[in-house]
């Protein structure tokens, strides 16, 4: 077994792999797309040049091979492309000032970290707490309360939680707005206010996986041989669950916020679609609808990119927290 | 931020009240080991456990009417009462019932089943028989559209309800309750028969990988380990997009190419599965028994593995089933799902959200949508409830 | 004057089995004087585990003290509160685990869980206590003492962390240490000098202990007096050398009895016969690590080869070349005189057939969801072609003959069954083939001695009746001695000695089987001491290995 830092690089390699491979993957999904996509864009009435010209802009005329690289050189400089709906506009209405892809997704990016951020504010100390109270109490009512409540929540899709929160938090006590609409250059407390909906509503779900799986972890731990040990070593219950079990504790508790995290990518479109919050969740939706082409792949790359770059995180933090890694015989 | 102070000064209040409440205990019974070996954090636990049990009590008796305006809070509240101990009183019955009809075999069944997993049995028996016979329960067709528009739930006229639609009516006329019905046989339907078809793939390739082994089994893992790092719902929803040009030029039902694009993506998930579970069992003594034994491939998988992969897979299937019914229920209400004119939850609560903002001065017309999201909550509740059971069940854990 | 330390009454415990709480100990006394080493011997499910961790007030999940009284020094362990308990443990009372390498804590440096202890309990400051334990180290005879504690415990041989473990248990120079099968997971080469290691330091310190073991020839080295455990009773209590003379009870004469059968040798071969199964200069690999070298040996019609070594040494994968699951990259098996084909996947039914393999843990090689019937039945139709009644007819034959009533379990699943009569189903498994030789591969290692012995008797009698040929797997000598005819010592992937079981066990010998010989307890309390005082303390375990 070669040292850690070979380890490390090895994972960092397979996640560029695994990204490369995923954006093929999205790039043959689309070119399975029948029919021409200049026709597409312009629709039936489209004229010939108009067609011609779209075709050369996209790059049409070359054979897939040549298409995938271009398109992945332009990912690698930033350059998205140039949504359908911009370009239908143009060639319809004339003007050149197309907004590029880059350019109408950054703010929507910036949003959607903004809720997946104060949304993990709350869900991973919530839930962590939660998590290492009912394994502590394991078989309490408070356990089983705990683990009911969980359960349901994490069956219930997105939007009946969402629109219960905006029942109760919304429309019976009105504490909380339930349009989302926030735009850049908001006050951070309104901003705050009128997140608070879809970021509760995401912290249902998310709390509720991190809790069960953090709970299963420290179960498991504190079932270990040396655990028992230190109990019968005469060590006071807080430093057996800090100094024994929290360094042990670590990898996995890791794991479950990444994985987490992640979840959060999925999450994240339906909350954003019930809350109207302008977020890249939202514009996906909208341009799938739309079948606006290069906005779905460049939105697709983004989420996969960053659930591929958090299982990576978890990866290498799990590898970096295990002693057994860490010294090397 | 009145409310966060009164929730702090209640927290503090209940930490005294268990203070003095551990102390007492602890004095009245001469220093019994439960209260003197009582952690704080336990007394604190039951105290606030209390209160909360005091407020919720006094809540539900608070009038449901105030000066004539409508309590929304109170009503909700007594109907997610009602709705819990209803629900809990139904499956203490069809527990004790289980307890006593049947063979013997299902009544140990039934005895050693904990209350949550009995509701999730009882649940999954209802939806079952709802859509199966959708069409005899049903008093309307999921399609037939009347007059009316927008009759509020409740059948009460006065309210702008109609006797003969206890659930109302949509915003272009059809029965809601017979489309929560139909939702049954169109959601639950379409979500089983994709869960089975995910399965026959991703199973029978799981298992092969695991048998097998070599290069088969380095393909196929790497093929799945690269479709999973593409989020499951993104992944969907960027094939349906494609899928929809493919259906109109093709002529072929936009649900079809759903239902084949949902299950390639949860085979990666139950092949993972499937292999893992196999090659547990590949490595055991039996199987080289039967191998140096000179058996052939059908025996081992079917005689060897299966028999002891169905708990396992059984509880996968339910995990997987709730994960395709959500995934579908999500497509379907951001717009690219199940494809009206069937009727299906999804698309109802997207159609009829907007009724919740009526809540406050009109409870019954905030329930429709509320009852399409509910009845997608409930069946998968109920399944999480009883895979949890198999699961504890299976894994032999006694605690 | 000694004084009393440790009073136990009317003992009970109770474990949570399917929802009901079910007794494991009903009502254990135990008396213990400061400086006195006591022996708690019984079989798996006698429950002496449980009453060890009870000594400490302590009971596993699941588990509850039901009634009795645990008296320490004056202070009753089982209603004390939490906080009074904690200050006896680690600090007046210790315990030593049976596996070293999960009870030590995988995130700290062994010195640092070391001192844990007399920190937590405010007997001295950490680098005292650091001092301490390297000075116990020393004494403990660990390599290198100085600075073994800073390591990890992955970093550290099983052998030296349960003399580290000892150590650690040493640290607040406890009253009493309760060792709860220190060496079972050992090899019998560390196990020597882990128990001359203990034997030494509770000795050093007139520390009185608890040691639970299965082996009576480890308590016998250890302790002063001797408790048998039956299923939660006791069953009789002794001073050492006076149980060891003359048992009281039955069961107790029954398990002393274990160490004495042994099957008559047979006559020696003579030459020019063809044996059943001949290794021929047979090696294999891993992928690309070598695990056999030049392996050789023969078995003979009706004999037994009992192949003997320690973890690693080989003799597993040697059976898995004879059954083909891995072929050898160099040289071949002949059966009969004729050559079989390396890949068992190219032998031929009847191939198969002949070399038949009993598995070490019945549990995973019978399948748990099919009946004993099915399981029997299946080789039976498949090799001979019988079905219906003549299958069911030969199963039950087959059933008596490894005494287990045929009608009473050839419709129950295996786990229906004890682990004794798991293994006989096994047995009758290979039977079923109606095979020449039959490989066992540690069948015994996972049983009872009692049980084991049963397996023992019950396969030298299908030996004398059938006219099998064994290959037995063991590292177990007394097994070796009780059925062998010839023996073949391994390690390292190579064949050390081989020879007839009489030679082997008569000097002289290769210097490794000697050291394995030499390392395995024997019933004689003075056994330990006359080793060590003839060997010298050097030269024992991991040094002695290391100096072949």
């Amino acid at each position: 077994m070669g040292s850690i830092f070979q380890i490390i690089l090895q994972r960092l390699a397979l996640g560029v792999i695994t990204l490369l491979i995923v954006s093929m993957v999205i790039f043959v999904a689309v070119n399975a797309l029948p029919g021409d996509f200049a026709q597409a864009i312009l629709g039936q009435g489209a004229t010939d040049e108009a067609v011609a010209q779209i075709r050369a802009d996209l790059g049409l005329d070359q054979n897939y091979f040549m298409r995938y690289f271009s398109w992945l050189g332009n990912v690698v400089t930033g350059n998205l492309g140039i949504s359908f709906a911009q370009m239908n506009f143009a060639s319809n209405m004339g003007g050149d000032q197309l907004v590029g892809v880059v350019e109408q997704i950054a703010p929507r990016f910036k949003a959607t970290m903004f809720l997946a951020g104060v949304t993990a504010m709350f869900a991973v100390p919530i839930s962590i707490t939660l998590g290492v109270l009912a394994a502590l109490y394991r078989n309490s009512i408070f356990d089983r309360a705990v683990n009911i409540t969980t359960l349901s929540s994490i069956s219930s899709p997105e939007f009946f939680l969402a629109y219960i929160l905006i029942l109760v938090l919304a429309v019976l006590n009105p504490i909380f707005p339930s349009l989302s609409n926030v735009y850049e250059g908001m006050a951070l407390g309104e901003k705050l206010n009128r997140t608070m909906l879809p970021a509760l509503t995401l912290t249902l779900v998310v709390t509720a996986h991190m809790m069960r799986m953090t709970r299963a972890a420290i179960i498991n731990l504190l079932a270990s041989p040396y655990i028992e040990m230190a109990r019968l070593k005469g060590i006071s219950p807080m430093r057996v669950i800090v100094r024994h079990a929290l360094p042990n504790a670590l990898a996995p508790i890791i794991n479950v916020i990444a994985l987490n995290l992640a979840y959060l990518i999925t999450g994240v479109v339906v909350v954003e679609v019930v809350f109207v919050y302008p977020g890249i969740g939202q514009l996906f939706v909208d341009s799938v609808k739309i079948r606006d082409i290069p906005v779905v792949q460049a939105c697709c790359l983004i989420f996969a990119a960053a659930y591929i770059l958090l299982n990576l995180m978890a990866d290498i933090l799990s590898i970096l927290s295990n002693p057994r890694l860490r010294h090397p015989k | 931020m009145s409310w966060l102070m009164n929730l702090i000064f209640l927290l503090i209040v209940a930490a005294v009240v268990a203070w003095v409440f551990r102390f007492a205990g602890q004095k009245i019974t001469g220093n019994k080991p439960f209260f003197r070996d009582m952690p704080f954090a336990v007394a604190f636990g039951y105290v606030v456990g209390l209160l909360v049990l005091i407020g919720a009590v006094s809540y539900y008796f608070r009038p449901v009417e105030v000066n004539g305006v409508p309590a929304a809070g109170v009503i909700f509240f007594r109907w997610a009462v009602q709705g819990f101990i209803g629900f809990a009183i139904a499956a203490y019955l069809f527990r004790l019932f289980g307890r006593t009809v049947g063979t013997s075999g299902t009544r140990k069944l039934f005895r050693a089943m904990p209350l949550t997993a009995a509701f999730g049995v009882l649940v999954i028996l209802i939806y079952a028989l709802v859509s199966i016979f959708a069409g005899s329960i049903a008093p309307y067709g999921q399609e037939e559209i009347f007059a009316n528009a927008n009759i509020v739930p409740g059948g009460n006229p006065m309210m702008g309800g109609d006797p003969n639609f206890p659930l109302g009516t949509d915003q272009i006329g059809r029965d809601i309750y017979s489309r929560l019905i139909y939702g049954a046989q169109n959601t639950v339907g379409i979500a089983f028969a994709t869960t089975c078809l995910a399965f026959f793939v991703g199973g029978s390739l799981g298992f092969l990988a695991a048998i097998v082994g070599g290069w088969l089994d380095q393909i196929l893992s790497r093929a799945v380990d690269v479709l999973m790092a593409i989020p499951a719902l993104i992944f969907a929803l960027l094939l349906m997009t494609i899928a929809s040009v493919w259906s109109n030029q093709l002529g072929i039902d936009r649900t079809i190419f759903m239902i084949l694009i949902i299950a390639m993506i949860d085979s990666t998930r139950v092949y993972r599965l499937a292999r893992a579970v196999g090659q547990n069992i590949v490595v055991m003594d039996y199987i080289e028994a039967a191998k140096l034994r000179g058996e052939g491939m059908g025996y081992l998988i079917f005689k060897e593995i299966l028999p002891n992969a169905t708990a396992p897979l059984l509880a996968e299937f339910g995990l997987r089933f709730c994960f395709v019914f959500l995934t579908i229920a999500s497509l379907s209400f951001l717009g690219v799902g199940i494809q009206p004119p069937l009727a299906d939850w999804g698309t109802m609560v997207k159609d009829l959200s907007q009724f919740i903002n009526f809540a406050a001065f009109a409870p019954n017309v905030a329930t429709a949508p509320l009852l399409a999201a509910g009845a997608i909550a409930l069946l998968t509740v109920a399944v999480n409830f009883v895979v949890d059971w198999m699961l504890h069940k299976s894994s032999g854990l006694k605690d | 004057m000694t004084q009393q330390l440790l009073k136990i009454r009317g003992l009970k415990i109770e474990g949570k089995s399917d929802e009901v709480w079910k007794p494991i100990v009903n009502g254990i006394d135990l008396d213990l004087k400061k400086g006195e080493v006591l022996g708690l011997i019984g079989e798996s499910g006698a429950g002496k585990s449980t009453v060890g961790l009870a000594t400490m007030g302590f009971t596993r999940d699941g588990c509850r003290i039901s009634g009795g009284t645990v008296d320490f020094d004056g202070v009753d362990l089982v209603t004390a509160s939490a906080a009074v308990k904690r200050n006896m443990l680690g600090k007046r009372i210790a315990y030593v685990a049976q596996s070293a390498a999960a009870s030590f804590n995988p995130a700290h440096r062994l010195i640092d869980q070391h001192t844990e202890a007399p920190t937590q309990h405010r007997l001295r400051p950490k680098a005292e206590s650091e001092l301490d334990g390297m000075g116990l180290y020393h004494r403990l005879r660990l390599p290198d003492p100085d600075h073994i504690g800073f390591r990890y415990p992955h970093q550290v041989s099983g052998g030296q962390l349960q003399r580290a473990m000892t150590a650690m248990a040493m640290s607040c120079r406890p009253d009493l240490i309760i060792f709860d099968e220190p060496t079972t997971a050992l090899d019998v080469t560390t196990q020597i000098e882990v128990l001359a290691a203990i034997r030494d330091i509770v000795e050093q310190f007139d520390t009185a202990a608890i040691y639970i073991t299965h082996d009576l020839a480890v308590v016998a080295q250890m302790a002063d007096r001797i408790k048998v455990l039956l299923r939660g009773d006791e069953v009789e209590e002794a001073e050492t050398r006076a149980m060891l003379l003359a048992p009281r009870e039955d069961y107790t004469k029954s398990l002393w009895a274990v160490r004495s059968f042994q099957r008559p040798a047979k006559p020696a071969v003579s030459t020019g016969v063809t044996p059943i199964v001949s290794l021929k200069n047979v090696s294999a690999a891993y992928g690309k690590s070598p695990v056999l070298f030049d392996v050789a040996f023969d078995i003979h019609a009706g004999r037994t080869v009992a192949v003997v070594g320690e973890s690693g040494s080989g003799k597993s994968t040697t059976a898995r070349c004879i059954t083909g699951l891995l072929p050898p990259s160099q040289g071949h098996i002949e059966f009969n005189g004729e050559a079989l084909p390396l890949d068992y996947r190219k032998r031929s039914k009847d191939q198969l057939r002949q070399v038949q393999m009993i598995y070490q843990m019945a549990d995973t090689a019978l399948n748990p969801r099919s009946s004993i019937g099915d399981i029997i039945g299946r080789p039976v139709q498949f090799y001979s072609g019988l079905t219906g009644s003549a299958k069911r007819k030969r199963v039950e034959e087959l059933l008596a003959q490894i005494e287990l009533e045929p009608e009473q379990y050839i419709d129950r699943l295996p786990s229906e069954l004890s682990g004794g009569q798991k293994q006989r189903i096994g047995i009758a498994r290979a039977l079923a083939a109606e095979p020449q030789f039959i490989i066992c591969d540690e069948v015994t290692s996972a049983l009872d001695q009692l049980v084991a012995e049963g397996i023992l008797k019950l396969l030298a009698q299908l030996q004398d009746d059938l006219g099998l040929s064994y290959m037995f797997i063991t590292h177990d000598l007394a097994t070796v001695r009780a059925i062998s005819d010839e023996v073949v010592v391994m390690k390292d992937g190579r064949v050390v000695e081989q020879g007839p079981k009489a030679e082997m066990f008569q000097p002289p010998h290769h210097p490794y089987t000697d050291l394995l010989l030499s390392s395995v307890p024997e019933m004689d309390p003075d056994w330990l001491t006359n080793l060590l005082n003839g060997r010298g303390v050097d030269n024992i375990g991991d040094a002695a290995v290391g100096k072949m």
